[in-house]
């Protein structure tokens, strides 16, 4: 399998703090890598260097097989992002929002991929409906629409099913497992939903204080530390001075 | 560059102002109001005083001028604003639009949302007032380049600050132009200020732009010297805007600035 993520010894810092101690990892084709660690631990910043928001102080990104640094604009085509932190413009219909994304992301068939998406995420009957009026269930479909909209290579979802009820987020969970296997794409998903992480990932990484601290598939990771599931080896790692495999 | 994608950033624009009336009546409102305004005071003072005699709509045209400046200059900084109030910004700076794509979607947007105000409050000055704006020939058009030129730079001087610090240089967005204004010589000739506050005036197209709207017309005649001089200035400060706006976008980088922005 192609690596469609390689990241190569980052390091960010700002001034003398470090948020990311010189971390490594891929992310294959066909594969959800889950990014796990307490607040503070790195996640964000890791998603910011990845997504160009962020410049490494030291270290090397590739998507694709494409160098970030040289090559922004077109990693930019073919990866995206959604975040419960960040949000379409309000005053917009849903339609409008897609529209001009597509647009910016240079969409060949604008209307059929706003279909293609609107049928399988449910929101058709949304589209003419303003944009901050939706619920939260509603908008997170609708920035997934909008995630999706450029048919990206690489996904990256920071608290995709966040203050989602139990139904939408199950719907949320199903519709990536299906997308990204008819799709190939690679996903990075940070959460704090262990049951999310458990479900969706191959495999995780555990942050803690700009580092790696394990990492490995669900279930190894689980037997490894001796506990009874994801969150409670989450708990421990957290929990421990750092520990380093 | 790709139309694309500038056309894009502006439909964002463009939609925004077109769903809501109260947008667009807030764009018509100010100017109208500030140009009625000046319109009676022009006239007051057109009466009595014999600078102003042979010309009764000098500060009249100096007023919608320098409000053309003003419009264009904070409508850059409005769109800007627009994306960190809607929390957008994040999603526009990991679109694959090259920095030029956006400030020109910008540009062309803050033109657009200027001339929207503008346009009818000029209407006005001639029923109420008996003025046209016209009256400035073709020159009129270099003026109003100029203007518009150095309201952009203005603009991007500010973006770029918001770039690098954040929201919190919001405030600095609304006060660029009322911090220029006394050196822009908009209603009053530059031998009125202070010599001191007169060398810095000469570093600014303001003061020739508003220098030669008078000469035209209150002397009927043309100092194209002016003209060339107040070009001459935008183009330093408008490469010295886009140098700066790169270098902001690269420090955001550094510090962190582009993903928090809008917490």
């Amino acid at each position: 399998m192609k690596n469609l993520i390689e990241v190569k010894n980052i390091k960010k810092n700002y001034g003398k703090k470090a948020a990311v101690k010189g971390i490594s990892f891929n992310v294959q084709e066909d594969e959800i890598l889950g990014l796990l660690g307490p607040n503070g631990s790195g996640k964000t910043t890791t998603i910011g260097m990845l997504l160009g928001l962020l410049k490494p102080t030291s270290g090397q990104i590739f998507i694709n097989n494409l160098k970030l640094e040289d090559n922004r604009i077109k990693i930019l085509e073919m990866i995206n992002f959604i975040s419960p932190y960040i949000e379409l413009p309000k005053k917009l219909t849903v339609k409008q929002n897609l529209y001009v994304y597509s647009r910016l992301y240079k969409v060949r068939n604008i209307k059929e991929r706003i279909e293609y998406l609107s049928e399988k995420l449910r929101i058709g009957e949304l589209l003419e409906n303003i944009t901050g009026e939706l619920s939260s269930g509603q908008k997170n479909r609708v920035s997934l629409a909008k995630a999706l909209i450029n048919e990206p290579k690489v996904l990256l979802l920071d608290e995709p099913t966040a203050s989602l009820d139990p139904e939408i987020g199950d719907f949320v969970r199903t519709f990536l497992e299906e997308y990204k296997k008819e799709n190939k794409i690679s996903i990075l998903l940070a959460s704090h939903n262990m049951n999310e992480v458990t479900r969706l990932c191959k495999s995780v990484l555990m942050m803690k204080n700009g580092e790696i601290v394990d990492k490995g598939k669900p279930e190894d990771l689980i037997t490894k530390h001796g506990r009874n599931n994801l969150e409670e080896v989450f708990l421990k790692l957290s929990r421990s001075k750092n520990e380093l495999n | 560059m790709s139309l694309t994608r500038i056309y894009g950033l502006f439909l964002r624009h463009f939609y925004l102002i077109t769903r809501s009336l109260p947008r667009v009546l807030d764009l018509v409102y100010w100017p109208t109001i500030q140009i009625t305004l000046w319109g009676f005071i022009s006239n007051f003072f057109a009466t009595h005083t014999t600078y102003y005699n042979n010309a009764v709509g000098v500060i009249l045209t100096c007023a919608i001028l320098y409000d053309f400046l003003f419009r264009t200059s904070i409508g850059f900084n409005m769109l800007f604003l627009e994306e960190i109030w809607s929390r957008n910004f994040t999603n526009l700076f990991i679109a694959p639009m090259k920095i030029g794509e956006i400030l020109t979607s910008l540009v062309i947007t803050a033109l657009i949302r200027s001339l929207i105000g503008l346009v009818p409050a000029v209407l006005l000055t001639s029923p109420l007032f008996g003025i046209s704006i016209l009256d400035l020939g073709i020159f009129l058009f270099f003026l109003f380049l100029s203007l518009y030129i150095f309201g952009i730079t203005l603009g991007i001087l500010v973006s770029s600050g918001l770039l690098r610090f954040g929201p919190s240089f919001e405030n600095i967005a609304w006060s660029t132009m009322f911090l220029l204004a006394p050196f822009g010589c908009i209603y009053y000739p530059i031998d009125i200020l202070p010599e001191i506050f007169q060398k810095i005036a000469y570093a600014l197209p303001l003061v020739y732009i508003f220098e030669e709207a008078r000469n035209i017309l209150i002397n009927q005649t043309v100092n194209i010297e002016n003209i060339y001089y107040a070009f001459g200035w935008n183009t330093l400060y408008f490469i010295v805007s886009i140098v700066l706006f790169y270098y902001s976008f690269n420090a955001a980088k550094n510090k962190g600035t582009l993903i928090n922005m809008g917490e």
